[in-house]
């Protein structure tokens, strides 16, 4: 008889807390930072090869469904992170911004590829010379355009910070400076 | 048809319409280039479209031309007209001064002009005089300079993360 082939699944750990038969008490803030990096739901915003490598990405052979991504979100609505892949005209800003701006707190960005970080090789009149100029952006990717495995450190980065948010980060005075600086009201 | 003759062939024609509208007629490479005073432009394509030997029905393409060292005739533009029943392909151009940047619009004549001329007017500012439309085509609306004339810097001026010592200047 054959062995029994069980399947190798890895399930993330429980959060650090006090277990004894019965009970187990940890903090809430990490329970739900242990959910919410598992399952981000990421919304591309792909304009152009940058978006490849990311189709790429979520393809299988990279597959971002490891991490609990696979699921795309394509309102800004249900989504948490907002990953802004390839060049922004200046034209194109304003309708980044209202992607952002209509995503539910706590959102996080990442800037994909030279050209939404800093405008990469388009030093010109018609592209936006790096997405943080309208947007808050919390990790950016660097490459022209990156590799799928530096997309995915990238995304890694997303769920450490992810899981380490805190409640109130979010109404801290920071973070609401840091939206009034970009002219954006504190949701 | 040989290359000069056609250029004989339309410079004679237009000469014979138009006495004092064509500055210059030559042929660059496989194109008769025809240089066309402002004032006759309309005229003078209108003639071309319509005249049964010329037969100049399709636009090809048009674009603005700014060469800032002529002065007083700094702006331009350029325009490629087809015969496609006898593959004729003749360039007009005209200029005018960076001041006064006023052609007259081809719209009437060739729809396909309409979109073309708002992105020369986009990028060069220069106004098609009876253009039903002319507004920004491509660039935001917000920009509040033609990008193309050669006053302007190619690069963008609110780039941060280029240090010049990086790139040797």
């Amino acid at each position: 008889m054959s062995e029994v082939i069980t399947p190798k699944v890895n399930i993330v750990a429980a959060p650090d807390g006090y277990s004894q038969p019965g009970f187990f008490a940890a903090s809430l803030e990490k329970a739900v930072g242990l959910a919410r990096k598992n399952s981000i739901w990421p919304l591309p915003f792909a304009t152009s090869c940058c978006g490849i490598e990311f189709m790429a990405m979520m393809a299988p052979h990279y597959d971002l469904g490891r991490f609990g991504s696979e699921r795309l979100s394509f309102s800004p609505r249900q989504a948490d992170l907002l990953m802004v892949m390839g060049t922004i005209a200046k034209k194109m800003g304003p309708i980044v911004r209202k992607v952002y701006e209509q995503m539910a707190e706590p959102k996080w960005v990442l800037a994909m590829g030279a050209c939404a970080s800093s405008g990469g090789i388009f030093d010109m009149y018609s592209v936006l010379q790096g997405i943080d100029k309208i947007i808050p952006v919390d990790v950016y990717v660097p490459g022209c355009p990156p590799r799928p495995e530096q997309v995915i450190d990238g995304i890694m980065l997303i769920q450490d910070m992810v899981g380490k948010e805190t409640f109130r980060r979010r109404q801290s005075q920071e973070y609401k400076d840091l939206m009034t600086k970009y002219g954006m009201e504190n949701q | 048809m040989a290359e000069n003759t056609l250029l004989n062939t339309i410079n004679e024609k237009l000469k014979a319409k138009f006495s004092d509208a064509i500055i210059s007629a030559e042929q660059n490479y496989d194109f008769p280039v025809f240089i066309i005073r402002r004032e006759n432009l309309f005229d003078v394509v209108k003639f071309l479209k319509e005249d049964s030997e010329m037969g100049f029905e399709f636009l090809t393409t048009l674009c603005g031309l700014h060469y800032p060292d002529n002065k007083g005739q700094e702006l331009g533009v350029m325009y490629q007209l087809h015969n496609m029943p006898k593959n004729w392909r003749i360039r007009l151009k005209t200029f005018f001064p960076i001041a006064d940047p006023e052609v007259p619009t081809l719209t009437s004549l060739f729809s396909s002009a309409n979109w073309q001329e708002r992105q020369e007017y986009d990028f060069f500012g220069i106004i098609f005089k009876g253009h039903p439309n002319l507004k920004r085509i491509l660039n935001m609306d917000e920009m509040n300079y033609h990008p193309m004339r050669k006053e302007y810097p190619l690069e963008d001026g609110t780039r941060t993360d280029k240090n010049d010592s990086m790139f040797g200047r």
